[in-house]
């Protein structure tokens, strides 16, 4: 096991600098000049000529990419264009709503599709089984921009219950309360992905509950919700763990649009903004740490795996 | 009074809306100590039959709508899913046909039998594990102490189906139900399985129900046999009756098939046809169009249960008028 983490952290390294280079190359073909974007419209063509230099934009782009990898290496990640600021710094500044956000979704996607799934598959063919499913559909299809601004409709204009844009540090006055401005962020994050999770958790234990070993554990005399838990939802929760991984790939992406509708200081917006900038040097760190951070989440989940079945076996 | 008494069990398959009659008045009894051997081809019901006595039809498309089961002076299907899942797995208890998928894969086998334990007795964990170690060398596992901790993917078909025998066992079952416990295995290891419940059964008196579509199987360890077609028992009597006088031209069918290994044959006889499938209404005796004796009455009237002997009973027109 732990050998084989090891093999997998250093299969990290070629996938990262293959990703380097195709970030590097994408962001270098979008058309637009930074210098001149920086600059505005009064820029002279001097200025614009004189910021290019200095941002080394007039070396051929193999130069470029050798330099900015080279400082990529010793922990530099180069600096923000538009900020002025080391890009760690800024994608740090963004890190604490993130990580928050992702991880209040997190739980609300475990706290409503694993038990919902169950229950929908354990009601199956019943009128429970019919809404839930149908609910699910329904979540599964919803945009997450349309959710999000009914949630703020609702819940924020009508009811005030919840804030409906910014975050204020964790650290600031208000503490945890201040959490309160997640909530219906990481509630319509949640939402496509919890409903996706449901209807894998009910299609795989109905798929596992006409195996032949769940009549074996029904011939033991356990009681039903034994029978369903222990014996169908755990052989099932194999197949839901695998699709965790590509849930945190859905929530990246969501989470552009998501930070984006709730004006969220976070690092979904913090890309949007940096393409719009030109700031390369934010766009390529940002990439590269959720590159990273995707590989590491799957990582987590193949381990998970071979946790949870023991016919898998890591090598 | 015998251990289970089965009387004129019915049971249906739900198919859009309509309840298709799979097993029609089924009646049997069995007594402590005693093998009863329930054969048949695929389809005859015979399967069927062992899940209502077990209790496993719910849930499914299956329905039992008739008929009485008795087991231990109980009625079955007068006690409460509470009281009858009491019984499963405790005095009543059961082994599949496929040991390969019959295992939880994700649970230690120790763990699965001592779950069986733990659901009907008072023990601790240590106690149960103790008495898991004591039945997996019951059933001849090799270093059962080291076994306990093994999956079920890193055993053979042949150790898992003793693996499935030891559950069964756990929690000593006045009756143990066997639905072609051997039928997934190869030949050297059915006997090999088939031996040990024998020997289990003289150890603990257990009564045993056996179901097999394997009459040589059936002939060499049970007492009693019923051979079923179509829903119902054409043909009953004690083992050494029957086989001494065969008077279901079925049961003659099924027996002919079996090819004999120190004549040289060229052709394995087989019973002509198939068996109708549950959605055919079959006039007559079901098994005529396959017959080789049919004449125009069993085409149109069902042969009532006939006795050719004290305790031998057939459903045949021909019963007891010559050989078959």
């Amino acid at each position: 096991m732990l050998l084989y983490t090891i093999k997998r952290l250093l299969a990290l390294i070629p996938t990262l600098l293959a990703a380097s280079v195709l970030v590097f190359l994408f962001i270098h073909l979008i058309p637009g000049d930074p210098a001149a974007i920086l600059l505005g419209d009064t820029a002279t063509p001097e200025d614009v000529a004189a910021l290019t230099r200095e941002m080394g934009l007039d070396e051929p782009i193999w130069k470029q990419y050798a330099l900015w990898l080279g400082n990529v290496l010793q922990g530099d990640l180069g600096t923000s264009v538009f900020f002025r600021e080391p890009v760690l710094s800024v994608i740090g500044d963004g890190a604490e709503t993130s990580i928050l956000l992702a991880t209040m979704t997190m739980f609300w996607i475990v706290l409503f599709g694993i038990p919902i799934g169950i229950l929908s598959a354990t009601k199956h063919g019943t009128w429970v089984d019919q809404m839930t499913s149908g609910g699910a559909m329904l979540f599964a299809s919803v945009p997450t921009f349309w959710l999000g601004l009914y949630l703020i409709l609702i819940f924020s204009v009508g009811l005030g219950w919840f804030p409906s844009s910014g975050f204020p540090s964790i650290s600031d006055d208000g503490g945890l309360t201040n959490l309160r401005y997640l909530i219906l962020p990481s509630l319509t994050l949640a939402a496509p992905n919890a409903a996706l999770i449901i209807r894998l958790v009910r299609a795989s234990m109905l798929d596992v509950s006409r195996e032949d070993h769940v009549r074996t554990a029904r011939a033991k005399g356990l009681h039903p919700a034994k029978v369903a838990i222990k014996h169908v939802f755990r052989n099932a929760l194999i197949a839901v763990a695998a699709a965790f991984g590509f849930t945190f790939a859905a929530l990246v992406s969501e989470a552009v649009v998501t930070e984006t509708v709730f004006s969220l200081p976070g690092i979904g917006r913090l890309v949007v903004q940096s393409i719009l900038r030109r700031d390369y040097p934010v766009i390529q760190g940002v990439i590269l740490v959720i590159v990273v951070l995707y590989m590491i989440i799957n990582l987590l989940v193949d381990l998970a795996y071979a946790r949870l079945d023991p016919r898998v076996s890591l090598k | 009074m015998a251990l289970l008494e089965v009387k004129d069990l019915e049971i249906a398959v739900a198919a859009g809306g309509a309840l298709l009659p799979v097993v029609r008045g089924v009646s049997f009894s069995v007594d402590e100590n005693e093998t009863l051997g329930i054969v048949g081809e695929s389809g005859c019901g015979k399967s069927l039959t062992s899940l209502a006595i077990m209790g496993l039809l719910e849930g499914s498309q299956l329905r039992l709508t008739g008929g009485s089961i008795s087991f231990d002076g109980r009625e079955l299907n007068s006690l409460s899913p509470n009281e009858r899942r009491a019984i499963m797995g405790d005095q009543m208890a059961m082994i599949f046909q496929e040991p390969m998928t019959s295992l939880n894969p994700v649970y230690r086998i120790g763990d699965q039998i001592v779950e069986t334990i733990r659901q009907h007795r008072d023990m601790s964990k240590r106690q149960a594990s103790d008495r898991a170690v004591e039945l997996l060398d019951l059933v001849r596992i090799p270093e059962p102490a080291r076994r306990i901790d093994s999956f079920p993917h890193q055993m053979s078909g042949g150790q898992r189906q003793r693996v499935m025998i030891a559950m069964a066992l756990a929690c000593d079952p006045k009756l143990l139900i066997a639905d072609e416990p051997t039928t997934a295995l190869d030949v050297t290891v059915q006997k090999e399985v088939l031996d040990l419940m024998a020997d289990l059964q003289t150890r603990m008196g257990t009564a045993i129900v056996l179901i097999s579509h394997d009459l040589g199987v059936i002939a060499e360890t049970c007492d009693k046999v019923a051979v079923m077609y179509r829903g119902k028992i054409v043909e009953a009597a004690s083992a050494a009756a029957l086989f001494a006088n065969i008077s279901h031209p079925y049961t003659r069918g099924l027996l002919n098939s079996i090819p004999v290994v120190d004549h040289d044959v060229e052709w394995l006889e087989a019973i002509p046809g198939r068996v109708p499938t549950i959605d055919e209404t079959l006039p007559g005796c079901a098994f005529h169009p396959r017959c080789s004796m049919a004449e125009i009455r069993c085409s149109a009237e069902d042969p009532a249960p006939h006795d050719v002997a004290t305790g031998h009973t057939v459903r045949c027109h021909f019963a007891g008028k010559g050989t078959v």
